[in-house]
């Protein structure tokens, strides 16, 4: 490895300003000097509008914990576009997301993609994994929330006998639910794993207003540490029915089970129209208010932020800074846009709602 | 307990749906640069004097639509444009630089200083030139970016992307402010001052030509700036040690690299010559498109007065008849990265350069029909041209 890294330093020497790899990519996709790639390998269909997409990633990925998420980039139109997709695929094997149609990017993916497009990566993160003690689990899923715990059946029930785990997951109709062959050839096979389906369709939400229906399909789920991925609302209603257990089992002085919960991050709202917001400079450590009128560059200079700057009238691009968080509106054409990382040309852009700045 | 994983932007809301319905049609008070959407400047240049202000603001609301017609259209086939581009490129270096390694057969050495003379006027201009002015950033790729992107030419990116993309572009063309006029080096408009300096016009500018790549390098120091007071010591050293390193570079690949791999079969001197010779031919052609962009007869130069309380119109008016285009082929337009519409780029300096064709008939009917300049002919004659200007200018002005 060591030599390897000296051999491309020795090669950079003949292909300055650009890096071995960038020559390399001729030859080969996943080469690049600046950002991680991956080649797609299979496209496996799910449900009528989800997806499995397997992938082969360049040097710089590192191999994914059950239960763990990446961020994919795809081009829509030509431009990049960057989601959030959880690994279905089990740890140790390679990676890939299962993706659900729910709006222009995942919907691209799930019906665009083929074998040999290319995929832009960021590697795997995430804290929502397996414990690293062997405890009884009960996994509470709704739709797409079941990819990441899929990755966990999948890594941990067929490799450790000693694993007992339940698996209560809601979906709209047995139609709309991913993986159910899977989980039931599972299930049939390894008597350590339980499934239950739920079906909205049928039987309405699961209601965690009281532990009644909890009871009913796993008694002892008090004693199990659980693991629930889904939407807001359903994350929302699991994490009140525990905290309420909590406080009932500190006054018996008893002890409750705990609740991990992968939780998509709320967005920033976006103002509509002409609404300014709150401005956040994230490393400047510095928050103000803004109309929706006032280029950035000029709030933060204000402000009394270092902010790059060029010709103030969006020609230059010298200006450019990566956004956090948020929306913001282009005082030329007052579109609204705005994706966590892209980089924005503030001194034509104002915010849209609060804003949170890279700088 | 409760554990909260956080993972961003999964839910995949289609923000776009929001955006179409803010796309109301307002009249912003100002636009930013503080260039006023109407009002007149101290003195409109002589060309533009018959416009009223209204026509000129006219003028704006239609170069406007031409670029927002653009940038509704520019896709994933613009996309594919710049990539097809940028490898070509690398393999013409790669091919290039593999036949000097054994140049010392004479058909290899022609064939590779062709051929990278061929990629390094391709990665200067409509690679380099026009993914640092930004024409690229629509597509969110770190590997084509404006921050990102080095090019293969002595001066650092960012030190010339400031002196060209904000004050060239901003200041087209105003004397006293546009230091491009002549590049503090030549006498290039009646209003410079003459020095007996001057004389050597001419000789300074055919010694620039062959190493054009080192006179933009010293012209981005701004050595002038820090001479009067306007740039500090500490810029000017950070400036110059960018400056060291990345000549430092420059040279290894060419000059020691190159060569020194050619030695393997005795090549080594001939990569040098091979080398050598590609970075003339490539300054050489820079230095005479760069040319006819600005000076060749028909293109106009203004004073401070006239962009005093400019609008958008009269800056695009400016633009427009300050700059001057090359005639010619397809293959023509790609070696000037484009730049052989210099009028349509100075308009919308960060449209994708392969658009700028499809913009030209527009920009050129709006011309006519306003009764504006609009200056084109064939390279020979507009390098002519700048040339005849070149000398002329050398002489002091004739006495009234």
């Amino acid at each position: 490895m060591i030599r390897l890294r000296k051999l491309a330093r020795a090669a950079s020497l003949l292909t300055t300003p650009l890096a071995p790899e960038d020559i390399l990519s001729l030859f080969n996709p996943v080469f690049s000097a600046r950002q991680l790639r991956g080649v797609v390998t299979r496209v496996v269909p799910e449900t009528a509008d989800s997806a499995t997409i397997f992938f082969r990633p360049g040097r710089g990925w590192q191999a994914h914990l059950a239960g763990q998420w990446a961020r994919i980039g795809v081009e829509l139109d030509g431009v990049r576009h960057w989601r959030s997709y959880s690994l279905s695929a089990p740890a140790g094997q390679d990676p890939a997301i299962t993706v659900t149609d729910m709006g222009a990017v995942s919907g691209a993916l799930v019906r665009g993609t083929k074998p040999g497009d290319v995929l832009f990566l960021a590697p795997p993160q995430g804290d929502f994994v397996l414990p690293e003690h062997p405890r009884p689990l009960l996994m509470l899923t709704a739709g797409s929330g079941i990819t990441p715990v899929m990755s966990m059946i999948r890594t941990l029930v067929p490799h450790r006998p000693d694993s007992d785990v339940v698996l209560i997951h809601t979906a709209r109709t047995a139609a709309d639910t991913i993986f159910r062959e899977e989980l039931a050839e599972l299930a049939d096979q390894f008597p350590n794993l339980r499934v239950t389906h739920w079906f909205t369709a049928e039987s309405g939400r699961l209601d965690f207003t009281s532990a009644a229906d909890l009871d009913r399909l796993c008694p002892d789920w008090r004693q199990r540490a659980a693991y629930a991925c889904g939407p807001e609302g359903f994350l929302n209603d699991a994490e009140a029915l525990w905290e309420a257990e909590a406080e009932d089992a500190q006054q018996a002085a008893a002890s409750s089970g705990t609740l991990t919960i992968e939780r998509f991050s709320a967005s920033l709202a976006g103002g509509a129209g002409h609404d300014g917001g709150l401005v956040t400079f994230e490393a400047s450590d510095r928050e103000v208010e803004a109309d929706g009128d006032t280029p950035l560059l000029d709030v933060g200079e204000d402000a009394g932020v270092l902010m790059p700057s060029g010709c103030r009238m969006g020609i230059c691009h010298s200006c450019l800074i990566p956004l956090r968080a948020g929306h913001v509106r282009d005082l030329r054409t007052n579109e609204v846009h705005g994706e966590p990382g892209q980089l924005i040309q503030t001194c034509v852009s104002a915010a849209a709602g609060p804003v949170n700045l890279d700088l | 307990m409760t554990i909260v994983s956080n993972k961003p932007d999964l839910s995949d809301a289609d923000t776009s749906g929001s955006a179409d319905t803010a796309k109301v049609v307002t009249v912003a008070k100002t636009r930013p640069g503080a260039l006023a959407e109407t009002g007149s400047p101290l003195l409109r240049p002589p060309a533009a004097a018959h416009l009223s202000d209204e026509q000129v603001a006219e003028l704006g609301r239609e170069l406007d639509a031409i670029k927002d017609d653009i940038l509704a259209k520019r896709g994933s086939a613009d996309a594919a444009y710049i990539r097809r581009m940028i490898k070509i490129q690398r393999g013409l270096e790669l091919s290039g630089r593999a036949l000097l390694l054994v140049s010392k057969k004479k058909p290899a050495w022609i064939a590779g200083t062709a051929l990278l003379s061929f990629a390094k006027i391709l990665e200067n201009m409509e690679l380099g030139h026009n993914i640092l002015h930004g024409q690229w950033d629509w597509m969110r790729d770190p590997d084509i970016h404006s921050t990102t992107w080095e090019w293969d030419f002595v001066t650092p990116a960012r030190s010339w992307q400031h002196t060209h993309n904000d004050l060239h572009h901003r200041w087209t063309n105003v004397v006293g402010k546009d230091n491009d006029i002549g590049y503090n080096l030549l006498r290039m408009d009646p209003d410079q001052e003459w020095k007996p300096f001057n004389l050597g016009n001419p000789l300074y500018n055919a010694l620039l030509a062959p190493v054009f790549e080192w006179g933009i390098a010293i012209y981005d120091l701004e050595l002038v700036d820090y001479k009067e007071g306007r740039k500090s010591k500490e810029a000017l050293t950070k400036d110059l040690k960018a400056l060291g390193r990345k000549a430092l570079k420059q040279f290894t690949k060419d000059y020691a690299a190159t060569p020194a791999v050619a030695m393997l079969t005795g090549s080594g001197k001939q990569a040098l010559y091979g080398t050598l010779t590609a970075n003339a031919v490539r300054n050489v052609w820079a230095h005479a498109v760069i040319f006819c962009g600005h000076f060749p007869e028909g293109t106009d130069t203004f004073t401070e007065e006239m962009v005093e309380g400019e609008t958008r119109g009269d800056w695009y008016v400016r633009q427009m008849i300050g700059s001057a285009n090359i005639s010619g082929s397809k293959f023509m337009h790609l070696m000037t990265g484009n730049l052989s519409h210099q009028i349509e780029h100075h308009l919308f300096p960060d449209l994708p350069s392969n658009r700028y064709a499809e913009v030209q008939p527009k920009v050129q009917e709006i011309c006519k029909r306003y009764g504006l300049p609009y200056t084109t002919g064939p390279l020979l004659k507009q390098v002519g041209s700048t040339w005849a200007k070149i000398f002329k200018l050398a002489l002091p002005p004739k006495k009234a």
